[in-house]
């Protein structure tokens, strides 16, 4: 018995295959991928700036979601083109790592803002005389 | 019986239903060095959060507007770019296996981290000498913690980057310089990836506020 079904399934599964080959090679990347994004981050930059040193756009509240939008794809663009992230680096368990990441970072950052939102405009602007009487009843 | 799993019993008649060991990668540096970086990515996602709610909480102090200098901003960040691409060009040669030209990336990067960090403690100063410290405000001790924790990362990647040119300098380019150049890649490209969110969320949206 030198191979039964069951060893080739599990030698075929894409998770592990690199697990009886020997170390993976690390990605590295090529010149073009680098050069890609370079000018895509340089672009995508220089965008944002020039928005908001130029106060192109009349409406700050639209500045505002058009350079954060801008900055979420440089984001990408440096994970897929510098970090070299893609669904199979590390059999999906770097992906896995990121999105929970992604998930607590969603949760922490619009959590905060929500909280510290509702916090400040149902409690913070009480005339102080009204405050006194609250405090004392 | 080849099957490896008996052979390691000991015993023929020994039959083993189970997996006797888990499968796992050969090399699981990397995937340590990314979930080390993802734990780092919550710290600044707390450090974010910290600024995003104290942002506009001035104390009567100076404003975002009146003490972020956009244009040094955009200098610092043409840094910090150009040093994350000189750093891939750096391992582009170490996957082909020139230490020289690999050593002199590695350079021309850390110069450019080196003028980042340099930029921002000028920054500072500035600010300090106006008043501006991270005492005055919530806003500026948010400011203060959140853009001077990515400041200390740098100066810490800077360190180990002098540290690897010294280790390929003395040994080469074998396996294990191979492997921490990749960690250090990792981490560059992703205090990098921070920066986007600093100047776009603390800077320019900053400055709209």
């Amino acid at each position: 018995m030198s191979s039964t079904p069951e060893d080739q399934g599990y030698q075929s599964d894409p998770r592990y295959l690199h697990s009886h080959e020997g170390a993976q090679e690390p990605e590295h990347g090529t010149l073009k991928g680098y050069l890609t994004g370079f000018v895509l981050a340089a672009i995508l930059t220089v965008i944002p700036f020039w928005l908001v040193m130029g106060h192109v756009i009349e409406s700050d509240a639209v500045t505002t979601v058009v350079v954060l939008a801008l900055a979420a794809v440089q984001i990408f663009v440096h994970m897929v083109y510098f970090l070299h992230m893609n669904s199979n680096s590390e059999g999906g368990w770097n992906l896995m790592a990121l999105v929970f990441t992604l998930i607590i970072v969603v949760v922490t950052l619009a959590g905060a803002l929500w909280v510290m939102y509702n916090m400040n405009t149902n409690m913070m602007h009480l005339p102080p005389m009204r405050a006194e009487t609250l405090l004392h009843r | 019986m080849s099957d490896t799993t008996a052979t390691r019993a000991m015993e023929p008649s020994d039959t083993v239903f189970y997996a006797t060991e888990e499968p796992h990668p050969e090399n699981g540096t990397l995937l340590g060095f990314w979930i080390y970086l993802m734990s780092d990515c919550l710290i600044f996602a707390v450090l974010f959060s910290c600024y995003a709610v104290f942002g506009t909480s001035y104390a009567g102090g100076p404003t975002a507007s009146e003490v972020l200098d956009l244009t040094g901003v955009a200098v610092n960040t043409a840094m910090l770019l150009l040093s994350s691409i000189t750093y891939g060009f750096g391992m582009l040669e170490m996957a082909q296996g020139r230490r020289a030209r690999t050593l002199l990336w590695l350079a021309v990067a850390g110069l450019f981290a080196v003028a980042f960090v340099g930029l921002e403690l000028n920054e500072f100063a500035h600010m300090v000498a106006e008043g501006a410290g991270p005492w005055r405000s919530v806003f500026l001790s948010s400011f203060y913690a959140l853009v001077g924790t990515h400041g200390l990362h740098v100066t810490f990647g800077i360190v180990w980057l002098a540290t690897m040119m010294v280790q390929v300098g003395r040994h080469g380019l074998n396996a294990d310089n191979q492997r921490r150049l990749t960690c250090l890649s990792m981490f560059w490209h992703f205090l990098d990836l921070v920066w986007v969110g600093v100047f776009s969320f603390v800077y320019l949206v900053g400055v709209l506020r």
